[in-house]
C-alpha cells in the first residue's frame, strides 16, 4: 500500500473558448488499476481522456506521471519529443475507430512491428516473431500477418489495434469506447481478451465508455461525469450498486435487463 | 482479537428518482466476530441482512459508523477506506459468496473458480488444480469444467460460485444464502467446508434460512430486527 501513484491528475480543466469541456477533475491512478469514466455524450469524458493522454492542453491543472526510472514529471513541462516518446512506448491509446489507431495500408505484422521499432528493435526476424506472437494472443490467425487491416473485419481490426498498443508492454493504456460499434458477440470476445491481458500484464488503464456493463466487467474504479464535472467516484461495484447522485441513479436504473 | 467489528453502522438509501424518498434501512448496527466463530444474521426478509453483508464487503457505503476488518497484516476501516485499500482487503482477507454467479462471457467454469487464487498470486497450474478439487467436491461433472457457465442450471451456477468464493480460504467470510438452491448432498458439502474454515480460524457472517444448516454452523445469532429502523 506504500507504492506511489503512476499518474496524478490535479484540477484538470478545459474550456473551448467560453464553453466548458471539463472542470476540476482530480484523481490518482496506481499501477494495475483500471478506471472507467462513464457519462452521456457531451459529459466531458473524452475531453478528460484527451487531456490525460496529452492530445489537448488543459486550460488549468496538471498531470504528474511517474516514469520508469521513478522520477515524477509534469507532462506539460516535458519537452515535446520526450512526451511523444512516452506516448509511443510507455503508453497505449485504443481508439473507438480502429482506422484512427492503425495504418490501414500497412500489413498487420507491420502495424505491430512499428511500435517495436520505435523502442529500438532492429532485428527483422525478432520483430516478426514478436508480432506473430501478439497476433496469436489477440486471436488473429498467423496466416493473416501479411494482410492489411483493410481486409479485416471490425472486431479483428480492434484486436489488432490492441496488439499494436500492447506489444511494447506499456504501463498505462487509454481506451476510448473500445467496444463501441461492435456486435455483442464480438464485444464479449474483445472484453474477455482485454480483461485477461490487462490483468496479466498489470497494466493501468483508463477506459471511457457509456456502457455500464463494460465498466463493471473491466474496471475496479469508476468516475461518473456530467456537464463537464466528475459527480461521483469510487469502487465500480459500489458506485453501480449503491449510487448516491441523482444522475448516477438514473444511469443505473436506465439499463435494460437482457 | 476480533476479526470483524461493526460499531454504530447506519445506512439510509435516498431515492432521487422517487422525489428524494429516504429509506432508512439500518441504524446503529453493532456486533463483532472472533476468529473461528460463525455469526448468523436472523430476521424476516427486508430486515436488512443482505445489506449488512454488502456494507461489510464495501459494496454499499455506510452513512456513519465503523467496520473494522482485521487480518494478519493490518486493520482497515471499510467505512472510510480508499477504493484500492478495499480492493486489497478483498483480495487478501475478505470473501463474499452470494447465491448468484456473475458469469463472464467466454470464461470457463474452471477459470472462474481459479481466478481469485491467481489474483492472490498463486501460480496458474496450482490454482487450477485446487479449483478442480473444489469443483469435484461440489459434484460438478467434469464435462462442464471447460464450459462458460452462462447456460448452466441455477444449482450448477450456485455451486460454481460457492467453489469460487470458498476456495481462497479468506480469514473473513460473508455468506449470503449459500445453500439456497442446493440439494441435501451439496448442502452437506457447504456445512463441512464452513466447519473446516472455522477450525482454521476464519470468522464467518452468514445468512441462512435453512434451519438445519443454521443449527450446524452457527455459534451466535444476531437478530437484525434490533437494528431495523421504525420505517
Amino acid at each position: 500500500m506504500n507504492e506511489q501513484p503512476l499518474l496524478i491528475a490535479e484540477g484538470l480543466t478545459k474550456y473551448y473558448g467560453r464553453q466548458l469541456g471539463c472542470r476540476d477533475a482530480s484523481f490518482e491512478l496506481y499501477e494495475g488499476e483500471v478506471m472507467a469514466v462513464v457519462g452521456e455524450s457531451g459529459s466531458g469524458k473524452t475531453t478528460l481522456l484527451q487531456m490525460l493522454s496529452t492530445q489537448i492542453e488543459p486550460s488549468a491543472g496538471q498531470i504528474l506521471y511517474r516514469m520508469r526510472d521513478g522520477s515524477v514529471q509534469d507532462l506539460w513541462t516535458m519537452s515535446e519529443p520526450a512526451r511523444r516518446f512516452l506516448l509511443r512506448t510507455d503508453w497505449g491509446y485504443v481508439h473507438q475507430d480502429p482506422q484512427l489507431g492503425l495504418r490501414m495500408g500497412v500489413s498487420a505484422g507491420g502495424n505491430v512491428g512499428e511500435r517495436l521499432m520505435a523502442v529500438g528493435n532492429r532485428n527483422y526476424a525478432d520483430i516478426r516473431a514478436t508480432a506473430a506472437d501478439w497476433l496469436g494472443r489477440v486471436e488473429i490467425p498467423e496466416a493473416r500477418i501479411d494482410d492489411t487491416p483493410r481486409t479485416y473485419s471490425g472486431g479483428m481490426r480492434q484486436r489488432l489495434q490492441i496488439a499494436r498498443n500492447l506489444v511494447t508492454a506499456p504501463r498505462l493504456i487509454f481506451m476510448d469506447e473500445p467496444t463501441g460499434g461492435l456486435d455483442v458477440s464480438v464485444q464479449a470476445r474483445l472484453l474477455d481478451l482485454l480483461r485477461r491481458i490487462v490483468s496479466e500484464m498489470r497494466i493501468a488503464a483508463i477506459v471511457v465508455t457509456h456502457d455500464l456493463a463494460v465498466a463493471r466487467l473491466l474496471s475496479n474504479r469508476i468516475m461518473v461525469m456530467k456537464g463537464g464535472q466528475v459527480i461521483e467516484a469510487g469502487l465500480t461495484d459500489q458506485v453501480l450498486d449503491d449510487p448516491h447522485q441523482p444522475y448516477t441513479q438514473l444511469l443505473v436504473s436506465s439499463i435494460l435487463p437482457a | 482479537m476480533n476479526a470483524l467489528t461493526l460499531s454504530d453502522v447506519t445506512k439510509t438509501f435516498t431515492m432521487h428518482l422517487q422525489g428524494g424518498l429516504r429509506l432508512p434501512v439500518l441504524r446503529n448496527v453493532s456486533f463483532a466476530a472472533h476468529a473461528g466463530q460463525c455469526i448468523v444474521l436472523t430476521g424476516p426478509s427486508g430486515a436488512g441482512k443482505s445489506s449488512i453483508l454488502k456494507l461489510i464487503y464495501g459494496n454499499y457505503r455506510c452513512d456513519s459508523g465503523h467496520i473494522l476488518v482485521s487480518s494478519a497484516d493490518d486493520t482497515v476501516d471499510i467505512a472510510t477506506a480508499a477504493p484500492r485499500e478495499i480492493l486489497s482487503v478483498r483480495q487478501r482477507a475478505l470473501g463474499y459468496v452470494t447465491q448468484f454467479l456473475r458469469a463472464v462471457p467466454r470464461v470457463s467454469a474452471l477459470d472462474i473458480v481459479a481466478e481469485p487464487l491467481i489474483m492472490k498470486g498463486v501460480a496458474r497450474d496450482d490454482a487450477t488444480a485446487r479449483a478442480a478439487m473444489m469443483l469435484r467436491r461440489f459434484n460438478v461433472p467434469e464435462r462442464l469444467w471447460s464450459l462458460p457457465p452462462a447456460t448452466f442450471s441455477g444449482g450448477e451456477q450456485q455451486r460454481i460460485n460457492l467453489a469460487r468464493g470458498l476456495l481462497p480460504e479468506h480469514p473473513i467470510l460473508l455468506l449470503d444464502e449459500p445453500t439456497a438452491s442446493l440439494d441435501a448432498d451439496n448442502r452437506a458439502v457447504v456445512v463441512d467446508i464452513v466447519r473446516e474454515r472455522k477450525q482454521h480460524g476464519a470468522a464467518i457472517v452468514a445468512i441462512v434460512h435453512d434451519e438445519n444448516v443454521r443449527e450446524q454452523i452457527a455459534d451466535i445469532a444476531v437478530d437484525v430486527t434490533h437494528f431495523a429502523t421504525a420505517a
